[in-house]
C-alpha cells in the first residue's frame, strides 16, 4: 500500500521488505510428527530465537519447556478476579442488608463474614472464573479474526494434524527469510514458505 | 539403613539384573487411529447431511418439550395450585425435579473438572458431552423454582436489584444462597464448556467450505491458532476453571441440601446431607452420562474413542457412589435411632414402612441394589443391560428426592396436619417436557457442535508422546 519504507534506526529492520510486495511477516515449516516438531522447538530455543511459534493441533506435552516459555500469567488474572469476587460479595451482602436496608433476623448482628459465606464463596469463583476466562482471551490476544498465518493455505491443516513452525520476521535474529529457510530446512521441516503481512 | 549390607550411596546389586515391570496403559484411543481419523470421525458428525434419526427425534422432543409450555402456561394463567401442592406439603414435584435435575449435571462437572485434577485421561473423549450435558440439565432445574415462586414476572426480586419496593434479598436464606449458587454453577460451566471447545471450533473453521460455516465457525473460534505460546495459557487457563470448577460443584449441591438442612423439619434436619447429596449428585449424573453415550457411540461408531475401558471406568464410579448413597441411607437410620429424638425415629420408619413405602422401596431397588450388578465384569460387557441398569438409576434418584422432600413434609409433628400429597396432570406434564426439553438442546448441541473433544483426544494418542520413536 505505502510506496514510501518508513524511517528505521535499526539496518535489520530493512531487510524484512523487499521489492515485491507487503512486509514480510515470517517464514513457515510444516513438521508431520510431534517428536521432529519438539526437537526443532528445542533447537530454535537454543539458538536464542524469540519471537517464534510453534501451532500444534493439540498441546504437545513439555514443548512449553521445550520453547522455553515463561509461566502463563492467566493465574495472576485469577487471583484478581477471586479476590474482586470475595470484596464485592462482601459489599452486595453489606450494603443490602446491613446499611441501606438494615434487617433485624433472629436478634443476630446485622452482617458478619458467616452467615453470607456461600454467597461470598460463589461470587470469588465466579469472579475468579470471570479472570481466567477473559485473562485466556487477553494473554492470548484474542478474538483476533485476520491474521497473516491464516492467508497461508497449509495452515487450515494445523488444527488438524500438522505441526507448523513459524519464525518471524521481527526477531532480531531474523535476518532473511533465506537464511530461516535454510534454518528449518536444517531441522526437517517441509513445505517451508514465506508470510506477507 | 544401619543394618543394609551394601555401603551407602551404592544401590543393591539385585537391582541391576531386575528389569522394572512394564505395565502396558490402557488403550484410550483403540486400533492405532490417526490425529487426522480423529478429526474426520468428529467433524464428520457436524458436516454430514442431517441424519433422518435425527429429524425424527428432533420433532419428537420438540413434541415434548411443548408439555413444559403448556404446563407452565397454564400454572401462571391459573396459579400455583394447580400443582398439587397444598398445606402440608408446600414442595412437591417442582423441587422434586429441581433437585434431580441439578444432581444430573454434577456428573459433567466431576469429569471435565475433578477428573482432570486427578489426571484421569479417560475423561477425554465423553467430558464435551457430559459438560454440555450439565448445561442443559441445570437449565431444566432452573425453571422449576423460577416458576415456583408463583408470579415469576417477579422473579427477578430474588437477585439483588433495586426495586420500587426499596427492599433487598435476606442473604440468610438458604434459598438465596441457592440462587447465587446455581447461578455461579450455570455461569462457571458454560464458560468452562466454551473455552475447551474453541480450538474445536477452529478446526471445524478451518474445514468449512461454504460462506456461513465459515462465518460461524469462525465468529466462535475466536481466531484461535493453536500457536504453542497461546495453548500455554489456554492450559493454564483451562486447569485453573478444573480448579475453580471443584469447589464449584461441591458446594452447588451443598447449598441445594442447605435448603433441606438448615429447616427443622424431621428428617431434613441432618448435617449427613451435603454430602449425601453430592454423592447422589455425582451418582445420577454418570447414570445420565451412560444413558445419552451409549446411544450416540451406537449410532456414531465412536467405539474406538468410547471404549470398553471408558464404559467400565464409569460403571464402577456409578458403583462406588450408589454404594455411598446406600450407606448414606443405613446413616440415616442409625443417627435417627440413635439421635432419640422421637419425630426424627418417627419420620424414618414412616419413610420405609408409611403411606410413601412404595416410593421408599423404588428407590432403594434402584439405588442401592441394581447398581450391584456392576460388580459382574459380564454385565459391564453387556452394553444393553448397562444402559437398563443406568435407567434405573435415573429413577431411582428421582424417587429419592421424592422420598426425602414428600415424606418429611406430609407427615411432621402434628398428626392432625398431616396429608398425601399426590402431583396433578399439570406437574406430570412440566416434567415429563423438560426430557423434551433436554433433548431438543443436546440434539441442537450434537448436530452443530463438536461432539468430542479433538484435541484432547488427540493428546491422548501413542503418537502424540512428544518422546515416542
Amino acid at each position: 500500500m505505502n510506496d514510501t519504507p518508513p524511517p528505521s534506526r535499526d539496518p535489520r529492520r530493512d531487510d524484512r521488505r523487499d521489492d515485491r510486495g507487503p512486509r514480510v511477516h515470517g517464514v513457515t515449516a510444516s513438521f508431520r510428527r510431534a517428536p521432529d516438531v519438539y526437537r526443532a522447538a528445542e533447537r530454535i530455543r537454543d539458538l536464542g530465537w524469540t519471537r517464534w511459534d510453534v501451532h500444534t493441533p493439540f498441546p504437545i506435552h513439555g514443548l512449553d519447556a521445550a520453547m522455553g516459555l515463561p509461566r502463563s500469567s492467566v493465574p495472576r488474572l485469577t487471583l484478581l478476579g477471586g479476590l474482586t469476587g470475595f470484596v464485592t460479595g462482601c459489599l452486595l451482602t453489606w450494603y443490602t442488608n446491613s446499611f441501606d436496608y438494615p434487617l433485624v433476623v433472629g436478634a443476630k448482628p446485622y452482617w458478619s463474614v458467616i452467615y453470607p459465606f456461600p454467597v461470598l464463596y460463589e461470587c470469588t469463583i465466579l469472579f475468579a472464573a470471570f479472570g481466567t476466562f477473559f485473562g485466556q482471551f487477553l494473554t492470548n490476544r484474542l478474538p483476533r479474526h485476520h491474521h497473516p498465518l491464516f492467508e497461508l493455505p497449509q495452515f487450515a491443516r494445523v488444527t488438524d494434524d500438522t505441526f507448523m513452525v513459524v519464525l518471524e520476521a521481527a526477531d532480531p535474529r531474523f535476518r532473511s527469510p533465506e537464511e530461516a529457510r535454510d534454518l528449518l530446512a536444517s531441522l526437517g521441516g517441509q513445505d517451508i514458505s514465506l508470510v506477507r503481512d | 539403613m544401619a543394618h543394609s549390607p551394601e555401603p551407602a550411596g551404592n544401590p543393591p546389586e539385585a537391582l541391576a539384573r531386575v528389569r522394572p515391570a512394564e505395565l502396558p496403559r490402557p488403550e484410550l484411543v483403540l486400533n492405532n487411529r490417526s490425529f487426522h481419523w480423529v478429526t474426520d470421525k468428529v467433524c464428520g458428525i457436524v458436516e454430514e447431511p442431517t441424519p433422518t434419526w435425527w429429524k425424527v427425534t428432533f420433532v419428537v422432543a420438540l413434541l415434548l418439550a411443548s408439555f413444559t409450555g403448556v404446563g407452565l402456561a397454564y400454572l401462571v394463567s391459573t396459579g400455583t395450585g394447580t400443582w398439587g401442592l397444598r398445606s402440608p406439603a408446600g414442595w412437591g414435584w417442582a423441587i422434586v425435579n429441581f433437585v434431580f435435575w441439578v444432581g444430573i449435571g454434577h456428573a459433567g462437572t466431576l469429569i471435565s473438572a475433578i477428573l482432570c485434577l486427578l489426571r484421569q485421561r479417560w475423561r477425554t473423549s465423553i467430558n464435551r458431552a457430559a459438560e454440555a450435558m450439565t448445561i442443559f440439565a441445570v437449565m431444566c432445574a432452573g425453571i422449576f423454582p423460577l416458576f415456583h415462586v408463583g408470579r415469576v414476572w417477579f422473579a427477578w426480586w430474588l437477585f439483588p436489584l433495586p426495586n420500587q419496593n426499596a427492599i433487598w434479598p435476606q442473604f440468610r436464606s438458604p434459598l438465596e444462597w441457592d440462587v447465587f449458587a446455581v447461578s455461579t454453577y450455570f455461569t462457571v460451566s458454560t464458560l468452562f464448556w466454551y473455552m475447551g471447545m474453541i480450538p474445536d471450533l477452529a478446526t471445524i473453521r478451518d474445514r468449512a467450505r461454504t460462506f456461513w460455516r465459515k462465518a460461524v465457525y469462525g465468529f466462535l473460534a475466536m481466531g484461535w491458532r493453536g500457536g504453542n505460546r497461546q495453548w500455554s495459557n489456554f492450559e493454564m487457563a483451562y486447569l485453573l476453571l478444573a480448579g475453580l470448577s471443584t469447589p464449584l460443584v461441591l458446594s452447588v449441591h451443598t447449598i441445594v441440601s442447605f435448603d433441606f438442612a438448615v429447616s427443622i423439619v424431621p428428617g431434613w434436619h441432618t448435617t449427613i446431607f451435603p454430602p449425601y447429596f453430592v454423592a447422589g449428585a455425582i451418582f445420577s449424573g454418570f447414570a445420565m452420562v451412560l444413558t445419552l453415550m451409549l446411544p450416540l457411540r451406537a449410532i456414531y461408531r465412536l467405539h474406538d474413542v468410547i471404549n470398553q475401558y471408558h464404559i467400565d471406568n464409569m460403571t464402577k464410579i456409578i458403583l462406588a457412589t450408589g454404594t455411598m448413597v446406600g450407606y448414606a441411607y443405613a446413616t440415616e437410620f442409625f443417627i435417627a435411632a440413635y439421635s432419640g429424638n422421637p419425630y426424627e425415629k418417627f419420620a424414618f420408619v414412616n419413610r420405609a414402612f408409611g403411606q410413601y413405602a412404595w416410593a421408599y422401596w423404588i428407590m432403594v431397588t434402584c439405588n442401592v441394589i441394581s447398581p450391584q450388578l456392576f460388580w459382574f465384569k459380564a454385565v459391564r460387557e453387556n452394553h444393553a443391560l448397562v444402559w437398563i441398569i443406568c435407567l434405573f438409576v435415573n429413577v431411582g434418584m428421582w424417587f429419592e428426592r421424592f422420598v426425602i422432600t414428600v415424606t418429611s413434609l406430609a407427615n411432621d409433628y402434628l398428626p392432625s396436619s398431616w396429608g398425601y400429597y399426590s402431583p396433578t396432570i399439570v406437574d406430570i406434564f412440566t416434567f415429563f417436557g423438560t426430557f423434551g426439553f433436554f433433548s431438543v438442546l443436546f440434539l441442537l448441541f450434537i448436530r452443530f457442535l463438536p461432539l468430542l473433544p479433538m484435541a484432547e483426544v488427540k493428546m491422548v494418542t501413542p503418537q502424540a508422546d512428544p518422546h515416542a520413536h
